[in-house]
Formats: C-alpha cells, structure tokens, sequence
C-alpha cells in the first residue's frame, strides 16, 4: 500500500464534483494542503499488519434486527408535512433545478 | 437558588411540594438571563416550557427542565445542529430519545450549541458563534457536545442530554467539570438524531452527578424498532446499582507514561484513584502499552485516529449527501468550512481506487481494537484513563490545525470506535484557572452498571465534583 499521498487542487476540484460541494481555487489550494496532513496521520495505518483480519463496521455483533411488518402511521408524513420545509413547491409538488439538457 | 439542584434533588422537592415549577423555572429562567448571552449556550429556548412541565409532576421526572443538544429532532421547534445548512428548518417529527424524555417527565428547556454537525471538539465549528466554559469563559467547553456540558455547569438546566460519536459527551464533560455518560452504541436509539458517523452515534446524558446521569439514563435506553442497532436488552438499573462500590473488580489502568501525557496532573489524579479503588476493595493494576497486538497489553492509541478519522469521514460523506436543499435546508453551498472538509475527504477515501486502501483498511485496524477490547475484559471488570490530556484549551484553539479534534480525542477514540460505554467523572481542579479534569471509565459491551458504581464511589470519595459541595 501506498503512503504519503499528496493531494493537488485538482484532485480537490474533482472530489468537490463528487461531493457536489461548490469550492472556488483558492479554497481548493487550502483544502488540498489541509487533506495532505490529514493524510499523513491517516497513512500511519498502512504500517500495522492486518494480514488476515477482517474489516469490521459494525461492533455490537447484532444480526437482522428487523421489526413486525406492520405499517407505523406515527411515522408517516402527510403531504403538507413532507413539503412543509421544503424551499420551492409547486402544487404540491418538490421544485428541483433541471439536470437534463433539452 | 433552585436552579443549582440536582436532578434527584429537583425530582424529589418538587413531588414532596417543597417547591414549586414555577419557582424551579423561575430561577432557571434567571440563570439564563445571567449568563447565556455571555456564554452562548442555548441557541433556542422554549418560552412555555413551565406551562408544559406544570402537567408533569406525577411522571417520573416530575417535570424537571434538561437542555438538549440542537442536533436532536424536536417536533415543531428549531433544530439546527448549529449549521446554517438547517436555519429555519422545522422537524416534523420527534427523535426517540426526546419522545422517551418527555414521556418519563422532563421538559426541554432549550436546544444548545454544538460544533456544527457535530463536527469538532470545541464548538468552535458552529455556525452561532462559540460557547465559553462556565468555569473559566476565556477557555473553549469542548464538544461537540459543548452547549450542554456548559449548560449543566453554568446551572442553566438541571440535567442535560448530548450525543457522541467519539468524545462527544465525554470530553466537553471533562473540560466543563460535569459528569458525562456515553451508553454501549446500540443501548439509545439514533432514531431523529442528525446523522453523523452512524457507526459509533451514542446519545448520553450529561448532569451534574453520576446518580443524574443514571436517571436520565433509565430514561433514554432500550429497544427502538425504529432503530435496527438497538437489542432486545433489558436496560440496568443503574440508579439501583450506585452504591455496591468496587469490591472485587478488576480494574486497569490504561497505562499513559508514553508521552508528555504522563507528566502532567491528570494521570497523577489517575493514579490516585486507582489506590482509592484498591482501598475499597478492587484490584488494581496497570496495563502496559504496546504497539502492536499483545495479550495483556493495550493497543496504542495511535491508530485510533487514523481509524476514526478515514471512517467518520466516510460515513459524513455519505450521511450528510441528503443535504441537498430540495425536500428541507438551504443547500450545499451553506455547508462550513470544516463540514466542507469533511463531507470532501470521506468522499476522497471512499473513491474508486482509494477505498481498499483507506476505508477498508481503516476497518481492519478497527477489529484490531475490538479484539484487544474482548480480550481485556476477560481480564478486567473495567478500564480507566485520563478523559482528555489536558485543560480546556483557549477560545481560538482550535483553528490551529485540521486535526484538532482527533488529537484532543485521542484517549477516547480506541474505546469509541470499539462501541464501548465509558462515564467522565470531574477528577480535578485547578485552583488558579478554576478549570477542570476528567477521569474516563470504560466498562465492558452492556455492562454500564460497573462502571457507574466505580464513579459514584469516585465522586462521593473526592471534593471533584461541585455539586456534591465539598469545594
């Protein structure tokens, strides 16, 4: 495994494109040198031998935690309240900006 | 003054009519009209909140008024999680922890500030602007759960709730001179908190002494089917448990002389408890360090950050991409500078070519500390160490580094990212800067019991904790 990973802005302008967060240049130049650091203590993993350890995301053990298939009203929104916080609607509806070209 | 009871005191003279809610919210109301515009705790206050707690005096609670961390949904009053993300935004439901609260008889007497998202250990990432200690208000609360460790110790609520993901509770606990309790993850359902890191997200109450963070906990625990990391496990009674003491236990202390650490007071105060635990009748002992995996020994902390950093980060990325500004909020571009950060980073290590090398990775280390977790505590009844290394640092400390948070939290973070339930208890003061320390008890998975028993005796055996008023 690799270490010492050097981020360029323009692997921080391509990551803002991912992340859909809007970043100008000169954010990008400061985001870049902030992840090289934050990268050098992260890297820091790649010395410790994990030679057949599995990866583990969940530490409690629980399996298939599953609940009656009923339907639970109490958590159902009606249409006002699903729209409720919503910025723009129209008719009820969610407004979003067009993606698609014409 | 009322408002400087304890939540058992509180509970107590209020069903005994020794005093009323109208006098126990008036010197509340007091309180914050003293000190919260100095100190910048609640972001939002409930202005019927007597009316409401009123109808409560034959609940449990008895109606008792606890601040909550603004990253709890409340139904049909602001919540922010301190971003100008959510500004304005309204919850239309409940979270399950202010459900049960409110059911058992607590009245919210306003949501608190926090680092952004929860993004921090200082407050100092909120969008509102950062709260000062209460002890000391040149000096940071810590956080992120920073507004309610501060609103419990500047007497603004009787009991206070937080969340934590690793230190959340903990650390802002240590560094305001409460007590801060962080349930087993799986014990408090997540269900209506803010997401965050959702592999590790642990609401905990935080109060003035051990015995209120238990009752608050009694209150907050158990089985939520709308939770599926919650087990059909019975909650302890930890209230019932408070005064069996320590005889017996098998105590470690996690052995901290590895670094500059070992110099300073707070592990001289973690020494001395552990022969104040000894002279009760627990067998004490210190765990060596080591750097790699060891029967016996404790795995180093110093993996912990790289494990905690790559996996918060990825699960920010992916919690925080509904933030779209369409169904609620204002859109990405309201996003801070350390959310920004954040959400980019663990998109980064998440991405095509990079994720086997950090994100998978990241998760084997973090088995690496689960193993030498299970392994401990065939041995041990429980585990304690310095909360934090240090004093709260100054207002402004934070900016100092991208890494701020995860070096203040390193002692914390092995246990989080582990799931393991830990209580930080007031262990010193200092008397020129009236500034605080804190001692963490790490108890076994669903044994919280053990380690509340350890902290109560602590805290009645020492003049630490203020509101027992022995300093």
């Amino acid at each position: 495994m690799q270490s010492g990973t050097k981020i360029t802005s323009e692997i921080v302008s391509h990551i803002g494109n991912l992340a859909n967060i809007p970043v100008t240049d000169e954010e990008s130049k400061k985001l870049a040198d902030g992840f090289t650091t934050v990268l050098e203590v992260v890297d820091t993993l790649s010395t410790v031998d994990v030679t057949g350890v599995e990866p583990v995301g969940q530490v409690t053990g629980l399996e298939n935690m599953t609940r009656e298939d009923v339907v639970q009203e109490e958590r159902m929104f009606t249409q006002e309240e699903a729209l409720r916080n919503a910025p723009r609607t129209h008719n009820g509806y969610f407004v979003v900006d067009q993606i698609l070209d014409k | 003054m009322l408002n400087t009871l304890t939540v058992k005191e509180a509970i107590k003279k209020l069903k005994a009519k020794e005093i009323s809610h109208h006098e126990l919210y008036a010197d509340i109301a007091k309180q914050i009209e003293l000190q919260n515009e100095k100190l910048n705790i609640y972001l939002s206050l409930d202005k019927q909140v007597e009316q409401k707690a009123e109808k409560l005096l034959d609940t449990p609670l008895a109606g008792i008024p606890i601040a909550v961390k603004d990253n709890f949904l409340t139904k049909e009053f602001p919540t922010t999680a301190s971003s100008n993300v959510l500004k304005g935004f309204m919850p239309t439901y409940e979270s399950t922890v202010t459900t049960k609260l409110m059911s058992a008889g607590a009245a919210i007497v306003g949501k608190t500030n926090m680092d952004a998202w929860a993004h921090g250990s200082s407050t100092e990432t909120s969008d509102f602007g950062v709260t000062k200690n209460p002890r000391n208000p040149e000096h940071l609360p810590g956080g992120s759960s920073g507004g309610s460790a501060a609103a419990v110790a500047a007497d603004v609520c009787i009991g206070a709730i937080g969340s934590e993901t690793a230190g959340s509770v903990r650390q802002p606990s240590s560094w305001c001179g409460v007590v801060g309790l962080k349930p087993t993850y799986g014990r408090v359902s997540r269900y209506g908190v803010v997401a965050m890191a959702a592999s590790t997200d642990s609401p905990g109450p935080m109060g003035k002494t051990v015995e209120d963070t238990a009752i608050l906990f009694e209150s907050m625990a158990g089985r939520d089917t709308k939770d599926a990391t919650t087990p059909e496990k019975d909650v302890p009674k930890l209230t019932s448990v408070l005064e069996q003491g320590v005889k017996g236990m098998r105590i470690g202390i996690c052995y901290t002389d590895h670094s500059e650490i070992g110099k300073q007071q707070v592990s001289k105060q973690i020494l001395e408890a552990g022969k104040l635990f000894e002279k009760h009748g627990a067998e004490v002992s210190l765990i060596p360090l080591s750097q790699k995996l060891e029967k016996g020994k404790i795995f180093t902390p110093d993996y912990a950050i790289g494990v905690y950093t790559v996996v918060q980060r990825g699960e920010v990325a992916s919690n925080l991409a509904r933030y779209d500004g369409i169904r609620y909020g204002n859109g990405r571009s309201f996003f801070g500078a350390e959310a920004k950060r954040r959400i980019m980073l663990g998109t980064f290590t998440l991405s095509k070519g990079y994720s086997e090398q950090y994100y998978n990775n990241a998760q084997k280390v973090r088995n690496l500390y689960l193993q030498n977790f299970q392994e401990l505590f065939a041995q041990y009844d429980l585990l304690i160490s310095p909360t934090t290394p240090s004093y709260a640092q100054k207002l402004g400390a934070s900016f100092a580094s991208p890494m701020y948070g995860e070096l203040e939290d390193m002692l914390l973070e092995p246990t989080s990212i582990s799931g393991l339930p830990g209580i930080s208890v007031p262990c010193y003061r200092d008397e020129s800067t009236n500034l605080f320390l804190g001692m963490n008890i790490v108890a076994p998975w669903w044994q919280e019991e053990k380690m509340v028993r350890a902290a109560h005796l602590y805290e009645m055996e020492t003049p630490w904790n203020t509101w027992r008023g022995k300093i």
